[in-house]
């Protein structure tokens, strides 16, 4: 055998980026199951449309870019960008829906800026953002959980999708949407007079929030991503939904416990928040990029336009990613702090 | 238990050290031939004492040091000098090297030689020499020559000594077989080296991976105050910077020697090496150098002759070539691979290692950075290594020596951890030669800018000269003029003879000249530029309006009594020596210039009284316009009022003496 002649190190640990993306796509199955317990097939169908829309859409980039397919499509990120985009999608949305989101996620967001590691935003939530600002009235068309109306089975969720035109599903407010709709009744009496609200949370909805925390504490175990933005992003939201909670008035935020198993929040500080490509780099700049998200979501939340806000507030501080990481340059060794005597 | 520190980052990569650690350390025998390079070591090549077909005895020198930082190069055994000459050598760019090569004659016949038991006895500085005379270069891998690093300047005080015995790199067992063999060797050679520095503590670190070294060393350092210290084992602890914050807590600033925080570190086999060269006499011939790798038969340790061919050595341990894909000399971490199994070991060969394709597979494409941050997080000294690279391949230097780039110790943490298996330290390696290239060009080009301008600036200084000399001449010639027609004036003596000394300097070259004279007439010299320079400071005085004026005032009147008395004395003395002059012929040019000064004062004087009243009013005429001229300008570019005040009382007086000067005119015209 003719002798390599190689640069160190020779040696290399078992991770690889195809790896990282498998894990990420292990740890939405929870959440996954608990949305489509509580929801219906709706999320699965989306999922799996959007999958091939989106392998389609990164096989045609590369294409054009001459790249070679299989090496790149092998890395999966395409379909984490399916993944995150269509858990984050309503149920039961409609086919071209799920394929103009899908494609401006990947061919905007993504390729157009060089493919994955070059794109300054979430492809999954840029294309979030441009399908709610184009489609906000299907865009905010939640089914009802599971004993508040009808249950959609599988093939009401193909034809959702597929044959939009003849689904008629029924739709019902989420439980942000309601809080942000109230304006006379306190937070107690919103809770009785609407059957979405359960014990924390809506219903459904608290338990895919514990779902996606309970995948994004694997990956953590995993040792994909630091604990240090999604648990600032969580306890910076926390801290100013306890602030503002005025012990359940009308005018009230509604409380931290609220805010945390609502939404997109688990899945947000799990999934969105911690993509690596988007965030800022160094310890102390996550955890300022997940404080900030933490913040902006509030803010949006309670004094914004649109009921949920994690796509807004991570996007708005993608930009700022860069920005964060020229202050946060950590201390290199050597260079002051311990010098000299201990 | 001593408390020990962390540090930050580090990985823990299979360790794989277990196999080469089974049996103990193996002679390697003498190989037909030893290839001994001249550079084996930080710092200047050794260069060759002895010449082609010289029989060498082991032991003797045959390369000596060349500068501070080198070290000599000794026969690892007896043989015929075969040749000198470029050889391929252990070197990550693969190229050739002077080499001294040896025939071995298979006698290892020593040179005779002695040690020193009792070093104590010896002075610091003859110690150190018999450890740079041996050859001893860091054995950790650096080669960095020990004796230089034992060098301390006399003010520095060393508080820690500490001996390196973490061998953190995978695979790499010759430190840890070296202190379970010959761990009292170890605490020898830690000993001289605590005499030599004298510091207040000596510690021997440890990972706690090798639990057998630890006992020995604990036992073989029992009552000698030399203290053990263990703690986890992470890569790169044993990385000198790392070692150090790990015992000490401190941090060797950026850029910085480890004496500056008051510690010195050495290699537990550099500590061996320093142990028989001074107690033993032996030179630094051989070293325990681990070979190990799936494709051999035997991994093992083996005591072996600096020089031995790669390809030896592998036969000893059953090489099976056709199973390796790469031959590394060092660790799987920080090694470089060689181009060929017949180049040498050397002085900081620690490792040889043969490792299979399934092994240490040949690494994949590298796919994009997901910027996941695995790398910053396993950095040991806290840099980002996914902007770095994010810069180095944009070639943006400023940016990545601003991210701190010559930090990097290219540990090889962030490509083993890097999800992407993106060769970072490749990337970082290449920028930092292209930022050192970029810093040599950038001093030569700024050199011969300099020397540019230092070109132009002589030649442009030696047009103004010249270009002041022909003004000077000009002024001269006016002067002169002037003065030879102004009445009673001393001036055109004056400058005959400083115009008659120049030209005599010239031509007599410095012949003593009437030192009566010389006197005088420096005296009037220097007491004239004094006057210059007072009168300078007085107009600047003026102009600025300073507090100073009127001392300065009294300063230029005081200089132009002195100037009056000394340009008097002159005169009288020149007046005195005329009479003789008068009747001998001219000695030399000054004489002769100050005659014809003199003829031409007669001259004036022989003017009929009108004529010189004339012309003494036209002169005065002739400065009236120029200062009235003067005044003009001032006015218009709005000078200061003291300025102006000063022409107006110029034009004033020079008014006056025009009236006076036409009276005597008249009067003369009159008589």
């Amino acid at each position: 055998m003719a002798l390599i002649r190689l640069t160190s190190p020779h040696a290399h640990g078992p991770m690889s980026t195809q790896r990282v993306m498998q894990n990420v796509l292990l740890a939405t199955v929870p959440g996954i199951i608990v949305l489509t317990h509580f929801f219906g097939f709706g999320t699965l169908v989306n999922i799996a449309w959007g999958s091939v829309v989106a392998l389609a859409c990164e096989a045609l980039a590369l294409k054009l870019r001459r790249r070679p397919l299989g090496f790149y499509l092998k890395d999966c990120s395409a379909l984490v960008t399916a993944f995150l985009l269509c858990i984050a999608l309503p149920p039961y949305s409609p086919w071209w829906l799920i394929a103009v989101g899908i494609a401006s996620a990947i061919l905007l967001a993504k390729q157009l800026y060089g493919g994955l590691g070059y794109n300054p935003f979430n492809p999954a939530m840029a294309g979030y953002v441009i399908l709610l600002i184009s489609f906000p009235l299907q865009m905010t068309a939640w089914a009802p959980p599971r004993g508040l109306g009808e249950m959609p089975g599988l093939l009401d969720a193909l034809q959702a999708c597929f044959s939009p035109q003849l689904y008629d599903g029924i739709t019902m407010a989420t439980p942000l949407d309601l809080l942000k709709q109230n304006n006379s009744l306190l937070i107690d009496d919103l809770w009785q007079q609407n059957p979405q609200f359960g014990r924390w949370a809506g219903i459904g909805w608290e338990w895919a929030n514990i779902a996606f925390l309970a995948g994004g504490a694997w990956l953590l175990y995993q040792r994909i991503f630091t604990w240090h933005a999604p648990v600032a992003m969580l306890a910076s939201l926390s801290l100013l939904a306890a602030v503002f909670y005025d012990g359940g008035s009308s005018a009230s935020g509604g409380s931290p416990l609220f805010h945390l198993l609502s939404g997109a929040t688990m899945f947000g500080a799990f999934f969105i928040v911690t993509d690596p490509v988007t965030s800022a780099v160094s310890v102390r700049g996550r955890l300022i990029y997940g404080a900030l998200i933490g913040a902006l979501v509030y803010i949006i939340r309670v004094r914004g336009n649109y009921p949920d806000a994690v796509a807004f507030a991570v996007l708005i501080m993608n930009f700022a990613a860069p920005f964060i990481d020229y202050y946060t340059q950590p201390r290199t060794y050597g260079h002051g702090g311990k010098q000299g005597e201990p | 238990m001593r408390k020990t520190f962390g540090f930050h980052g580090g990985i823990h990569p299979p360790e794989n050290k277990r196999q080469s650690v089974r049996t103990p350390i193996a002679e390697a025998g003498i190989p037909p031939e030893l290839i001994i390079p001249l550079a084996q070591h930080i710092g200047a090549p050794a260069s060759a004492v002895v010449t082609v077909g010289e029989r060498v005895l082991k032991g003797q020198m045959i390369a000596d040091a060349r500068g501070f930082v080198s070290v000599p190069v000794h026969a690892p055994t007896s043989g015929v000098i075969h040749a000198i000459e470029d050889r391929l050598i252990a070197h990550p760019s693969g190229h050739l090297a002077p080499c001294i090569v040896i025939a071995t004659d298979g006698k290892d016949e020593w040179l005779p030689h002695s040690g020193t038991p009792d070093y104590e006895a010896l002075d610091t500085a003859d110690l150190i020499n018999v450890i740079r005379n041996a050859g001893i270069a860091g054995m950790g891998g650096a080669g960095f020559p020990s004796a230089v690093k034992l060098s301390l300047k006399p003010d520095m005080h060393i508080a820690t000594l500490i001996i390196n015995g973490t061998e953190c790199e995978p695979y790499i067992t010759a430190d840890d077989i070296l202190m379970r063999e010959r761990a009292d060797h170890i605490i020898a050679g830690a000993k001289i080296l605590r005499h030599i520095i004298t510091p207040d503590e000596t510690l021997i670190g440890v990972e706690d991976n090798k639990p057998e070294s630890i006992a020995a060393l604990l036992a073989a350092a029992q009552d000698s105050g030399i203290e053990i210290v263990v703690f986890p084992t992470k890569y790169p602890s044993g990385g000198e910077k790392q070692l150090i914050e790990i015992l000490t807590g401190k941090q060797v600033p950026s850029g910085g020697l480890p004496s500056q925080v008051g510690v010195i570190c050495q290699n537990v086999g550099t500590a061996v090496a320093i142990y028989e060269a001074v107690v033993q006499g032996r030179p630094l011939i051989s070293r325990v150098t681990t070979v190990t790798g799936n494709s051999l038969r035997e991994p093992q340790n083996f005591q072996v002759l600096i020089g031995t061919p790669m390809s030896y050595l592998l036969e000893r341990a059953g090489y099976q070539a056709e199973k390796n894909n790469r031959l590394i000399m060092g660790g799987p971490m920080m090694g470089f691979t060689v181009p060929d199994a017949g180049v040498p070991i050397v002085k900081t060969t620690n490792c040889l290692l043969a490792p299979t394709e399934s092994e240490l597979p040949t690494p994949p494409p590298a796919q994009a950075c997901i910027r996941c941050g695995l790398c910053a997080e396993a950095c040991p000294v806290s840099l980002l290594p996914q902007q770095m690279f994010w810069f180095a391949q944009g070639k943006e230097f400023d940016k990545l020596e601003h991210h701190n780039l010559f930090d990097c110790i290219e540990c090889g943490a962030c490509s083993y951890v890097c999800p992407s298996h993106i060769p970072l330290v490749q990337y970082y390696r290449a920028s930092k030669a292209e930022i050192l290239q970029l810093r040599r060009d950038h001093e030569k080009a700024e050199q011969s800018r300099i020397r540019f301008e230092a070109r132009q600036q002589r030649l442009e200084q030696a047009e103004a000269e010249k270009e002041a000399k022909r003004a000077a001449r000009k002024l001269a010639a006016e002067q002169r003029a002037q003065a030879a027609s102004t009445e009673g004036a001393q001036d055109p003596i004056e400058a005959a003879i400083e115009r008659a000394k120049a030209k005599k300097a010239s031509q007599q070259g410095g012949v003593s000249a009437e030192s009566e004279l010389d006197k005088l007439e420096k005296a009037v010299v220097t007491t004239r530029k004094r006057l210059d320079t007072a009168t300078t400071k007085l107009e600047e005085a003026r102009a600025q309006g300073s507090d100073l004026v009127e001392a300065l005032q009294a300063g230029v009147e005081k200089t132009r009594s002195k100037l009056a008395e000394a340009e008097q004395a002159l005169h009288n003395y020149l007046a005195s020596q005329n009479a003789v002059s008068a009747e001998r012929p001219p000695q030399d040019a000054a004489q002769a210039a100050i005659e014809k000064a003199m003829a031409a004062r007669a001259l004036d004087a022989a003017l009929s009284p009108t004529e010189k009243a004339r012309a003494d009013l036209a002169k005065l005429q002739q400065r009236l316009q120029k200062s009235q001229d003067s005044l003009a300008r001032s006015r218009t570019n709005g000078d200061e009022a003291k300025i102006i005040e000063a022409l107006e009382s110029t034009v004033a007086r020079l008014t006056e003496k025009i009236s006076v000067a036409q009276q005597q005119l008249n009067t003369a015209e009159h008589a």
